[in-house]
């Protein structure tokens, strides 16, 4: 497709490279990323943008390069422009979250084929691994998930930043973010147990161990809280 | 280009990478408080009055704030108040919450737990439910929950940092509730990191003398949104995206009660009417206070700021703004973005052109910021990039000198992934860092229940003042968003026990507020809130124009 370029384009005096967004054709300095090139033609967005640094998932973009036939996919805000792309951004991925009650539930292969059923259909193309912008291996999450491996679904699944892009590409139509969700839920309540410290403090504080500490602190002066500020230990800051 | 850097930055990386067996041992002396104080007034944006002034109305008068925070509340509403009707109600709730980060979820959760009907509650937020502060964050949230720790003495950690301006029963609740939260988020599965004998891992952070910060590797923002979003969902909370609020409305006694809500996609307003508002907008980094690149969302436009003060609400601690030392400097395409303090409680230092130490890495936020911007502003020892970005070193393949190889895989995923995007190895290279806009120390002022000082409206998170005084502590406003958000949840249900229903509904303060504006005889007329920062370029910008609404 050849691009029209207008009189403003042809002055431009930055490097520039040619992107097409939803087919249509802009001229965009090079060093952007697709996010800002975006910004630059002059979309306001609301869609596909969130964090613009690669945390949330808002900004899931899929791709073609002129003269490639590869489908690429890629986050808009930290993915830089290359000339000869053609792009559109993933507004919405439809795909359905179970609704659960984590009390009521056990860390199992059926508890994850209750909810996700579609699961057991996993065909192991491998589509959705290759297409994460995160790297996660999600095909191997979603088959450890039906084998009820949940802790390794779980750990595997954490960096997941739910863009969605894996259940777009899935033949199986499996929502596998969602079957993440469950897999590290499961795993943090039932595997994950928190110390018994952390119990033991918060009836401490319930039963008021600490407000007579807190009375005499907050009766201090500016001056006083400051010596005490300055007089405090420090423990363990080298560890962990 | 060579392994993501230009030929140009090479030879400055080439000494860095010389002398870092040299380095391994040095420890910088920090600076004396003395010292601390002349580096602030010197190069400190805070500290700079050509980046603020006062403010010229309303309750807050006389206040000394960022231009931009200034620029704001001068500002005039969006809408014409003459053309909403307010008769026509299209949502009457018990609770409404606008915003729904972290403070805004816990607030929702919170309602349903103190026995308030799922559908009497509305959850409305501007862009997709995750866009928000709460999923980036990345190092940790504070709580003292180990033996050799204690709510009392996190206490004196969060007033000291926030150099005794803190509001004491905020400070008290924050570290009260703080193991209470852990429990919660265990209960709701989240993977906070423990060690082989089960014990949380918990870091030390900038200003804290005990270890308390638990992490979820450099996920612990999205860990903890992520499984309150599912739960939002799972207890069918009812919530409307892309519906930001761009005004509170009050009844006829003053009382607030509701929202006008604007849908984004199809431009229409709707009007809620609620016996309790819980404003949990977070913060306004997008507002690039004093020319600052920003680690924020893009949604952190400070919008309630500007609703609760046009409804009659009490600021505080806006004079102070949180730089954040280490945003990337390089490449071009992540500038401004954050390199967690993580990364220098792990072992990086802080290095010139040449490869030596400029300061101590782990000076509080203030300072450090102060002093790299002493270095790039005032002296020729900083390194810039192609596109005339000046920054100073953060030595990362240090880390893994001192910790071993596979110490950034293990601790800082998502900041290796993020340079690895860009063909950049930092456990290879060191990468280059400039401070960034982070973090909205004041807001509106709240009491430990959550109530403002408006009846009617309610706040918790970011967009308050008062917990960290004039300077927040890494790890406490994560706290701080579950445990306001939580406590303004319960005060909420409470009022709607209560059940006094709201009058009717006006405008008429926002009538007020374009008086006192009128008054000032500004001359450029500005408007707010402002809901989408602008990145249009200006080319497209001059040429805007409205076609199918004006027809109307
Ligand atoms: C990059 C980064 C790293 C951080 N790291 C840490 C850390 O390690 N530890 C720590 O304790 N803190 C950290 N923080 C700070 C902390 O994450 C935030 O202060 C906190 O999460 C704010 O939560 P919140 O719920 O108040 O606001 P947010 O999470 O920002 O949520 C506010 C929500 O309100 C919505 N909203 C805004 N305006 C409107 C409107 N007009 N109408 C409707 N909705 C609106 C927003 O879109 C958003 O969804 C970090 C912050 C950032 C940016
Ligand atoms: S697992 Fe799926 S939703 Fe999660 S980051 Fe990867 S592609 Fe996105
Ligand atoms: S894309 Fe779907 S079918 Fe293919 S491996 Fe992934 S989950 Fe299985
Ligand atoms: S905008 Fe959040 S990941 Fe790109």
């Amino acid at each position: 497709m050849a691009k029209a370029i207008s009189m403003r384009e042809k002055k431009e005096k930055l490097d520039t490279v040619t992107i097409y967004i939803m087919g249509q054709g802009y001229k965009v300095p090079s060093s952007l990323t697709i996010m800002k090139a975006m910004e630059y033609a002059g979309f306001k967005l609301k869609r596909g943008v969130g964090c613009r640094a690669g945390f949330c998932g808002a900004c899931a973009t899929v791709y073609r390069k002129l003269g490639d036939y590869k489908i690429y996919a890629n986050l808009a805000c930290q993915t830089k422009v290359e000339d000869g792309m053609y792009l559109t951004q993933l507004p919405f991925v439809p795909a359905n979250k179970a609704e659960y009650n984590l009390d009521e539930i056990k860390p199992s292969a059926s508890t994850m084929l209750r909810f996700y059923p579609e699961i057991a259909r996993c065909l192991s193309c491998n589509a959705c691994s290759r297409v994460c912008p995160q790297d996660i291996q999600v095909m191997d999450y979603v088959q450890y998930s039906l084998q009820g491996q949940i802790e390794k679904a779980a750990e595997l699944a954490f960096d997941c930043i739910q863009c969605g892009l894996c259940a777009i590409r899935c033949p199986a139509e499996i929502p596998q973010y969602h079957v993440a969700t469950l897999a590290r839920r499961l795993h943090g309540k039932y595997h994950m147990i928190a110390p018994d410290t952390l119990e033991q403090r918060v009836k401490e504080i319930e039963e008021g161990k600490y407000e007579k500490g807190f009375e005499e602190l907050m009766s201090l002066s500016e001056e006083e809280l400051k010596k005490r500020y300055v007089a405090r230990d420090f423990i363990d800051q080298k560890k962990a | 280009m060579i392994r993501g850097y230009p030929e140009s930055m090479r030879k400055s990386i080439d000494k860095v990478n010389k002398t870092r067996d040299k380095r391994i041992d040095q420890i910088m002396k920090d600076l004396t408080l003395e010292e601390r104080e002349k580096v602030l007034k010197e190069f400190h944006p805070d500290y700079n009055p050509a980046y603020k002034r006062t403010i010229s109305w309303g309750q807050n008068k006389g206040d000394y704030v960022p231009n931009e925070v200034a620029d704001i509340l001068e500002s005039y509403p969006i809408y014409d108040p003459d053309e909403i009707d307010l008769s026509q109600i299209d949502y009457d709730v018990g609770i409404l919450i606008i915003g729904a980060g972290g403070a805004g979820t816990a607030a929702a959760l919170w309602s349903v737990y103190s026995g308030v009907p799922n559908d009497k509650i509305l959850l409305t937020t501007k862009l997709r439910l995750g866009d928000c502060n709460t999923v980036m964050a990345q190092g940790g949230i504070q709580a003292a929950d180990r033996p050799e720790d204690s709510p009392l003495i996190h206490y004196l950690d969060a007033m000291g940092g926030g150099h005794f301006k803190n509001k004491p029963e905020l400070v008290k609740a924050l570290v009260s509730d703080g193991p209470k939260i852990i429990k919660w988020h265990k209960e709701l599965g989240l993977m906070y990191d423990q060690n082989e004998d089960g014990s949380f891992v918990e870091n030390a952070g900038g200003g804290t003398s005990r270890n308390r910060m638990h992490c979820a590797k450099d996920y612990t923002g999205m860990e903890i949104f992520r499984n309150l979003k599912d739960e939002v969902i799972n207890n069918e909370i009812p919530l409307l995206e892309f519906s930001p609020a761009v005004e509170l409305l009050k009844d006829e006694n003053g009382r607030v009660a509701g929202a006008l809500l604007y849908n984004l996609e199809t431009k229409e307003y709707s009007v809620v009417r609620a016996k309790t508002t819980i404003l949990t907008t977070g913060g306004f980094g997008r507002l690039h206070i004093a020319g600052f690149a920003t680690t924020n969302h893009y949604g952190a436009t400070g919008d309630g700021i500007v609703m609760a003060y046009r409804a009659g609400a009490k600021l505080r601690d806006l004079d102070s703004t949180q730089f954040h030392p280490t945003g990337a400097a390089f490449p071009e395409q992540i500038v401004g973005l954050l390199i967690t303090e993580k990364v220098r409680s792990l072992g990086a230092q802080v290095l010139g052109k040449n490869g030596e130490q400029i300061c101590y890495p782990l000076e509080p936020r203030d300072v450090e910021a102060a002093s790299i911007i002493r270095v790039t502003k005032s002296t020729d020892n900083y390194v810039e990039t192609p596109t005339g970005m000046r920054g100073v070193w953060l030595d990362s393949p240090l880390i893994e000198e001192i910790r071993g190889k596979g110490t950034i895989d293990k601790n800082l995923a998502a900041m290796k992934r993020m340079f690895a995007r860009f063909d950049i190895d930092m456990t290879e290279d060191p990468i280059l860092v400039h401070p960034t806009l982070h973090y909205q120390n004041g807001g509106v002022e709240l009491d430990e229940n959550g109530y403002t000082s408006v009846p009617g409206l309610l706040g918790a998170g970011e967009i308050s003042g008062g917990v960290h005084g004039k300077n927040r502590l890494m790890g406490n406003s994560l706290l701080e968003v579950n445990v306001f958000g939580r406590r303004a949840g319960i005060t909420a249900a409470k009022e709607y026990k209560r059940g006094k229903k709201p009058g009717k509904l006006t405008l008429s303060h926002v009538k007020k507020t374009i008086e006192q504006l009128d008054a000032l005889n500004i001359k450029k007329k500005r408007f707010s809130p402002i809901i989408l920062p602008e990145y249009r370029s200006e080319a497209v910008r001059d040429r805007l124009i409205q076609l199918f609404e004006s027809s109307l």
